[in-house]
């Protein structure tokens, strides 16, 4: 499955996931080289929790600053971002962030093709995105999207996904660059 | 499928300052990329199939203005969103305000009025609203007629009647409306100290001083210049010592407000000090 195509250095690596998706990032971010040089946007289909911070939650398992986005920060690399619950999240050219509490899309917000379309129309070729596990098929879209403007894409192997329907709708429609389970995504980011 | 945009840059540009010039209402310092997707998800759901033909559709076509203006602006919205906020107006804020004689307050993006119904439920559970004004205003003449009507769906009042009791309430919610097979009208006396009217946060001036303003999820919409702009007239219409409240993921950070402005507790609710 892989390409043996150098890939371009990446902008903006953006993890999507939904249902299952939670356990595989607490094994994705504390595993991430600390130098990295791009930013990280993660969506993630939520509860709408204000008691509990995830920025708070992962700060506790990298030294890479993690931040819950707010209305126009700035994505800068080096950085952990996560989408905040119910609002879609789009980005603008100037690499900052513009939050949208509009219609959700595919049952979801934030909808993670929203943001999967959005950063590759920015980023272009410069966007790597991973759809990890889920329940429905938010994010396959957007993945072939960025996927045709020569972004690199990634699935998660459903069959090592905990829900395996969001992979498989993506695979059903496009070839990804790569579909790898978790530790092989570890190692293909930090190999960015 | 998602489909290259119909409407790109250069085009969003050319058809917001003709809008503005023809129509009179400018949204040309709004945040390009949230105004990008909604003005191509016109085009996808009314089937325009070019750039020309929505130029068309709206430079000449004056009836069509107010749906472009109603699918622009996103007009979701909910009864005591974010409980915890609603926790904090009820126990710090609105008894803040009772102290006044006269208590005057500005929901500036009103929308459906879903938040104003539920700011006046506040007032009256504090035994205020007798001497409160609740100025509700939106871009939008269409939405603002629709939250005149205090009718939504029954099948939300489950759903707002958590938000309700999660924010601290602890009346019957069922109280304040009466069902209508598949709505509900909230009852007239919580509409009776309203004042419903238009007003464009992007070119009307200041109209009065209120001891708070609530803006929530409405300045998310514009770009950093026009909310700069939007604070000045906030601030202006604010009295010292009044409090401004924004939506959850909004903030005074990046402005001058920033200097004279101070946080209460972790919500997005800023009182002006001076």
């Amino acid at each position: 499955m892989e390409k043996n195509e150098i890939s371009p250095s990446i902008e903006i690596l953006i993890i999507g996931g939904s249902a299952g998706s939670f356990e595989v990032l607490l094994q994705i971010v504390p595993s991430l080289k600390l130098d990295i040089k791009f930013a990280v946007l993660i969506v993630l289909h939520r509860k709408n929790n204000s008691n509990i911070s995830i920025a708070d939650l992962f700060s506790k398992k990298t030294a890479i600053p993690v931040f819950e986005c707010e209305d126009k920060d700035n994505l800068l690399p080096g950085n952990i971002y996560f989408a905040p619950p119910d609002y879609h999240l789009l980005i603008e050219k100037d690499r900052t962030v513009c939050l949208d509490y509009s219609e959700k899309e595919n049952y979801s917000r934030p909808a993670i093709d929203i943001t999967f379309k959005s950063a590759s129309d920015i980023y272009k070729e410069k966007t790597a995105a991973i759809l990890l596990s889920g329940a429905n098929r938010d994010g396959a879209d957007g993945l072939k999207y960025i996927s045709q403007n020569y972004g690199t894409t990634i699935v998660q192997d459903p069959k090592e996904a905990e829900i395996s329907t969001m992979p498989k709708e993506a695979l059903k429609i496009f070839e990804p660059d790569y579909v790898l389970r978790s530790k092989d995504i570890i190692a293909l980011i930090n190999s960015f | 499928m998602i489909t290259a945009d119909v409407v790109g840059d250069e085009d969003l540009e050319l058809l917001l300052t003709e809008v503005a010039s023809v129509y009179g209402y400018d949204f040309t310092e709004y945040s390009k990329a949230s105004i990008k997707r909604r003005i191509n998800r016109i085009c996808l759901i009314d089937k325009h199939k070019s750039f020309a033909e929505l130029r068309y559709k709206v430079l000449n076509d004056q009836s069509y203005l107010s749906r472009f203006i109603e699918e622009v602006t996103v007009n979701v919205t909910e009864m005591f969103r974010d409980p915890t906020f609603y926790k904090t107006l009820k126990e710090k804020i609105i008894p803040q305000l009772g102290v006044n004689p006269f208590i005057k307050i500005w929901l500036a993006g009103c929308s459906t009025g879903e938040e104003v119904y539920s700011i006046s439920i506040l007032l009256h559970e504090a035994n205020l609203a007798h001497k409160a004004i609740i100025y509700a205003t939106d871009i939008n003449p269409t939405v603002l007629e629709k939250a005149k009507t205090g009718i939504y769906p029954i099948n939300y009042m489950k759903f707002y009647t958590e938000n309700y009791q999660n924010s601290g309430g602890t009346e019957d919610f069922s109280n304040y409306y009466s069902a209508n097979y598949d709505h509900v009208s909230f009852r007239e006396y919580l509409r009776k100290n309203i004042i419903f009217s238009t007003h464009n946060l992007v070119s009307d001036r200041s109209f009065n001083e209120f001891q708070l303003i609530i803006c929530r999820n409405v300045l998310i919409y514009f770009d950093k210049v026009l909310q700069d702009k939007v604070f000045n007239l906030f601030d202006g219409s604010l009295e010292t010592l009044g409090y401004l409240a924004l939506g959850s993921k909004e903030t005074i950070r990046f402005s001058n407000l920033n200097q004279t402005y101070k946080q209460i507790e972790k919500e997005k609710i800023w009182k002006k000090t001076r």
